[in-house]
């Protein structure tokens, strides 16, 4: 397959964009995921509903609130301007930003469901056995409810990876920062290349395939529903 | 030690309210039917649930208090807790699930306690395997092994044998009379088998929908006819006593009471061995004269202290001989034939006995 310069370096982008928004998804999402699943609260169905907003709003509606919000005139923009940043739109942080509010549903569920399932008794018994909350969370919670967290970490990261209404709008198309390799997909067909469209095509869709076997092959081992 | 217990906590359709001392050792059982507030008592005492208001002291330690705003959580009461299902963590191996609670109250892998906690439920063979791989009886051993092996100030039991078939149950219990005769641990035992209560209990509190309804030794409340547990089909009394004699050619044990002597068919047992006996009221019978030539083995003197008529035209007698008290369901007509009355010498006849080791 020839894969030029360029779709490399998109891919890389893509990569290390799916991988960084991967983790910091995992390290909001996990304590948001405990507290959704264990709280009584009633206004939590609100929330629910907020993270799972990006399921069915176009990407580009989510990258065009991001984009007012991340501009110089934007409340963040504003916000990061009294410290002394520049706007956040057309960077790489900008598009990991969006990422995350693009793919939390995606990691926030699987996670909910394997906290949700959770047998209580497991956590009390811990308690009785002298483990304080916090240590409950880290030595019963998050080992059991490990391949709900992986499923998550995986989805999160192919989901990512297939981002593209989000990018059009707050990405830009700046080679080696961000331009990504569905940007690059877009681009190749514009200019009628098909050749070089079928590489990257093709490289994603392996990718993409072989993420999601990890996920099914994970959940037909360990019976924990991924969505 | 000493336990006090004052909660008052709403359920469904009642309340739980309940002022209870409970003994400093031995196991203190509560028992009832489901859904009498048992379990609900036990979480209130554990601090699984924050009791809305609660007075609870354990050996001088508060626990609760709502007057003062007092809650001491879960993970700081020292206590062990053995739920009716598994509660075993399925991550960890055997070894490293009776560690989990070890490790936190700094006792290392070599501590008298993790070992002994390890020898006293024979799970020495079992401490490299997968938690899934054990049988519902084992995976209940572990766990009673890993609150031992925390060094607990105090035991608490949900129904622990609930959850598992006869056979297996009849595999722990010895584990649990162990644990009994062995430890100075107070354990409180929560359970609905009347079976399990005659066996391990030696203090019983009686729950009806979230009130005590007696409390006291064991042997006292079984033959008491005040209270429901004469009025079961199954009414009968414990008996604690000792082994005078063993005749390995008929197998049968002789137990030393009051004087007098119960023979029991039984497996090996040794002389000198403390055994609980149990006699259903439905298996004596009275008679006015001492029996002779009869198959019965076991019939002794003793008198009526107590005559209560009962439903289905039938009576319970307390029969008292000694410090020690039997209970004889017979029907009304052979009582008011035999002119049956408070005080008289009569002599009761065993049909079986059943020996609970």
């Amino acid at each position: 397959m020839g894969l030029t310069e360029t779709d490399v370096l998109a891919l890389f982008t893509s990569l290390k964009l799916a991988g960084i928004s991967t983790l910091v998804l995992l390290f909001l999402g996990t304590p948001l995921a405990w507290w959704l699943a264990r709280t009584a609260w009633r206004g939590k169905f609100l929330l629910e509903a907020l993270i799972a907003l990006p399921l069915v709003l176009p990407p580009t509606v989510i990258g065009f609130y991001l984009l007012l919000a991340l501009g110089p005139a934007g409340p963040i923009g504003v916000l990061l301007s009294v410290f002394g940043i520049e706007s956040l739109a057309f960077t790489f942080t900008g598009l990991v930003i969006g990422s995350v509010f693009y793919s939390l549903p995606f990691v926030i569920q699987p996670i909910q469901n394997a906290f949700s399932a959770l047998d209580e008794r497991a956590l009390d018994a811990a308690a009785s056995l002298g483990a304080s909350p916090v240590d409950r969370f880290f030595s019963v919670a998050l080992p059991l409810a490990r391949t709900g967290i992986l499923s998550a970490a995986v989805l999160g990261f192919a989901h990512t990876l297939g981002e593209f209404g989000i990018v059009l709008m707050i990405g830009g198309n700046l080679a080696g920062e961000t331009q990504v390799a569905s940007i690059a997909l877009y681009e190749h067909v514009e200019s009628l290349n098909y050749a070089a469209a079928h590489s990257l095509a093709g490289v994603l869709l392996v990718c993409s395939f072989v993420l999601l076997l990890g996920v099914y092959g994970l959940n037909k081992r360990y019976r924990i529903g991924a969505l | 030690m000493s336990i006090a217990v004052n909660i008052t906590q709403p359920l469904d359709d009642f309340s739980l309210q309940v002022d209870l001392a409970l003994p400093k050792k031995g196991i203190s059982a509560i028992y009832g039917v489901s859904g009498s507030g048992k379990t609900t008592l036990l979480n209130c005492l554990a601090g699984l649930i924050r009791a809305e208001h609660a007075q609870i002291a354990v050996d001088g330690t508060v626990w609760q208090d709502t007057h003062q705003g007092l809650f001491l959580p879960v993970h700081k009461r020292g206590i062990g807790f053995v739920f009716q299902q598994s509660s075993l963590f399925e991550h960890l191996n055997v070894e490293q699930n009776i560690m989990y609670g070890a490790k936190r109250r700094g006792f290392a892998r070599y501590a008298t306690e993790v070992k002994e906690a390890i020898t006293l439920l024979g799970i020495e063979a079992l401490l490299g395997r997968r938690c899934a791989s054990l049988s519902g009886g084992e995976k209940q051993r572990v766990v009673i092994a890993r609150a031992l092996a925390s060094a607990p100030k105090l035991l608490l039991m949900d129904e622990p044998l609930a959850a598992l078939d006869d056979q297996r149950k009849q595999e722990i219990l010895p584990y649990l009379e162990q644990l009994h005769h062995r430890l100075q641990l107070p354990i409180v035992y929560v359970s609905h088998s009347r079976d399990e209560v005659s066996r391990l209990a030696d203090h019983l509190v009686l729950l009806e929908r979230g009130r005590v309804l007696a409390s006291g030794p064991c042997m006292d409340m079984f033959s008491r006819l005040d209270l429901p547990l004469s009025q079961a089909p199954n009414a009968g009394v414990v008996l604690t006593t000792c082994v005078s004699h063993y005749d390995s050619q008929y197998a049968l044990a002789q137990l030393a009471f009051n004087q007098q002597y119960f023979s029991v068919v039984t497996e090996k047992v040794n002389v000198g061995q403390q055994v609980r006996l149990q006699i259903q009221a439905k298996d004596v019978s009275v008679c006015l004269v001492k029996p002779a030539q009869s198959s019965i083995l076991n019939s002794f003197e003793a008198h009526i202290t107590e005559i209560s008529v009962i439903p289905g035209a039938q009576v319970m007698l307390k029969l008292t001989l000694g410090q020690h008290t039997v209970l004889a369901r017979i029907t009304k007509k052979s009582a008011d034939e035999l002119k049956l009355e408070m005080g008289l010498v009569v002599f009761a006849q065993v049909k079986s006995v059943a020996l609970l080791i």
